[in-house]
């Protein structure tokens, strides 16, 4: 990627971390363990991966309105994804970001992003997300 | 943030109203900045899915709320919990379990909502009317209100429903808005006959098939035989919000908005028009039953979502009919309900009738959140297209689909046995 994407923080935050990416959209209720934080769904193409503290990346959410129980479980747990993109609006996930930075303090930023910024964001780029959605790649080699 | 809130939002985001009032209304805003929202609108009642969740970060929740003093703004109805709350014992539940799901329960009762603890809320206590807003969770109970009732709500997440009961307030956005209950696909169903339709069964196998097709889309169906009950409602809604998303659908004829086609695609032309066959029909019923007619029956469910009265007179009319006294006995026969409905049936002396024949009901609760099907159980039946859906991955069983007859029949004998569906292949 460039030397940064903005994108549209549905529930600012800041956040830095490494990229999770996938194609298949995904429901986090069945599609994730909250006592883990790894992805559970078989049909998912990172099953058996972990969300925990990635900048998790993904094309938008289906299935269960329970997804924002599982964010929040993971948040109470100390499991949560460092952040969520995505290219549609995804209100389940919003939702459990919400109320879990309401209960338990713990921000995690979703931003939206545009198809063409989506597919910049590879598997295991470093990246800092601001407050206002910017996506910054991070260079390791220089630190 | 741009979302235009009244004095009366204000004051609860401000905490002049509580601290619960506080904390729900800030979520409100939020999602109602996340959504876009230009404002927010009162709900008049609404419907709670989270109480079922048995989770150490939904006790912390609903407890933050009841410890301060929260309390529901408009009548609040409660869907079902983990736990058959009066006879969890008998059903060999947990003791450990048990306590936690009643500790939920209890925090959500004192916050203020009626204990209905049923996942079909249309049929009991505070049923929605026509036009009105609304605020509900569980999928089932949204697409009928929707659909069937023709009040308005979107499909409210988890813990959403219950800061739309505290602060009275929805963001304006979705199915609130009448512009975005048009219907988008229209389905025209093969012409069979009237007499094709009679089992709810029937009904559920096109909601499987049309929440397949659709996605999230509002269909139009268009060739369904008038007049349709609400059982029949209730099982085409429940498939297709199961294999789908679907929060809405209009029914040509039968549903409050879909007096024609035209008015149901609020004379707009539709995004796409789907032709249904016989034979797709019978593809979906077969994919939703896996198991072959002959094989073993460990299970059969019944009452997903939760039994009406018209049910339990319906099974009891089956059982009257089917050749046995009693269901088999290795065979477990589970009826999910409410107390409403139990209460009714009861009466009718309809529970007696099918307790007799070795039906066991479970009250309040749910399969697939409370561990009452038998461990071990490696065969289920149900004529329910949600049961059918979701039994597989949360129970870890295989699944035959069939009317409530094919049920009771399989019950009895101990072997799945299915009448051939009510379609032809072609």
């Amino acid at each position: 990627m460039g030397e940064k994407l903005i994108g549209r923080p549905i529930v600012p935050g800041e956040a830095t971390g490494t990229v999770l990416r996938s194609d298949r959209t995904i429901s986090l209720w069945g599609g994730v363990d909250p006592q883990t934080g790894t992805i559970i769904d078989p049909h998912h193409d990172r099953c058996g991966e972990s969300v925990v503290g990635r900048i998790f990346v993904f094309p938008g959410e289906k299935g269960s309105s329970t997804g924002s129980a599982v964010l929040l479980e993971l948040a109470r747990g100390g499991l949560a994804p460092a952040a969520l993109i995505t290219r549609s609006l995804a209100p389940v996930v919003a939702l459990g970001s919400i109320v879990a930075e309401e209960l338990y303090g713990t921000a995690i930023p979703v931003i939206v992003v545009t198809p063409d910024a989506m597919s910049e964001l590879a598997n295991g780029v470093r990246l800092s997300v601001g407050r206002d959605g910017t996506l910054r790649p991070l260079d390791d080699r220089l630190t | 943030m741009d979302v235009r809130l009244s004095d009366l939002d204000r004051s609860m985001l401000n905490g002049d109203l509580g601290e619960a009032a506080r904390f729900a209304m800030s979520v409100v805003v939020r999602m109602a900045d996340a959504v876009e929202a230009p404002d927010l609108i009162s709900v008049e009642q609404a419907h709670i899915d989270a109480c079922a969740l048995m989770s150490q970060s939904n006790l912390d929740f609903v407890s933050r709320l009841a410890n301060a003093g929260g309390r529901v703004r408009v009548p609040t109805t409660l869907n079902m919990v983990s736990l058959d709350l009066q006879h969890w014992d008998r059903l060999g539940v947990p003791s450990a379990f048990a306590e936690q799901a009643t500790t939920i329960a209890e925090a959500y009762v004192r916050l203020g909502c009626v204990p209905t603890w049923s996942c079909a809320p249309y049929q009991g206590y505070l049923t929605p009317r026509f036009g009105q807003q609304i605020a509900w969770g569980e999928s089932n109970a949204v697409v009928y209100a929707n659909s069937a009732l023709g009040a308005r709500t979107n499909r409210y997440a988890d813990f959403m429903d219950v800061c739309a009961a505290i602060t009275g307030r929805v963001p304006n956005a979705g199915l609130h808005r009448t512009e975005n209950r048009r219907g988008e696909v229209v389905v025209r169903l093969p012409e069979t006959g009237s007499s094709a339709w009679t089992s709810p069964a029937a009904w559920a196998a096109l909601g499987y098939l049309v929440g397949e097709l659709v996605g999230t889309r509002i269909p139009v169906l268009e060739g369904l035989p008038r007049p349709a009950t609400g059982e029949q409602l209730k099982a085409l809604g429940a498939a297709a919000a199961s294999s789908g998303a679907v929060e809405m659908f209009h029914a040509v004829g039968i549903t409050p908005e879909a007096p024609d086609v035209e008015t149901a695609l609020h004379c707009e032309a539709p995004v796409d028009t789907l032709i249904l066959t016989e034979t797709m029909l019978r593809d979906a019923w077969d994919r939703m039953s896996p198991v072959s007619a002959g094989d073993r029956v460990d299970a059969v469910i019944l009452g997903c979502p939760h039994f009406s009265y018209a049910e339990f007179a319906a099974l009891a009319a089956e059982i009257h009919e089917v050749d046995a006294s009693r269901v088999h006995p290795d065979v477990q026969l589970l009826i999910l309900t409410d107390s409403t409905s139990l209460a009714l049936a009861s009466r009718g002396g309809l529970v007696e009738e099918v307790e007799r024949f070795g039906v066991t009901v479970a009250l309040d609760t749910c399969p697939f959140h409370s561990p009452i099907v038998a461990d071990g159980a490696r065969v289920v039946m149900t004529n329910s297209g949600k049961c059918a859906y979701y039994a597989p991955g949360e129970l870890g069983v295989k699944v035959a689909f069939g009317t409530l007859r094919d049920c009771v029949r399989s019950a009895a004998s101990g072997v799945v046995t299915r009448e051939e569906p009510p379609w032809e292949r072609s």
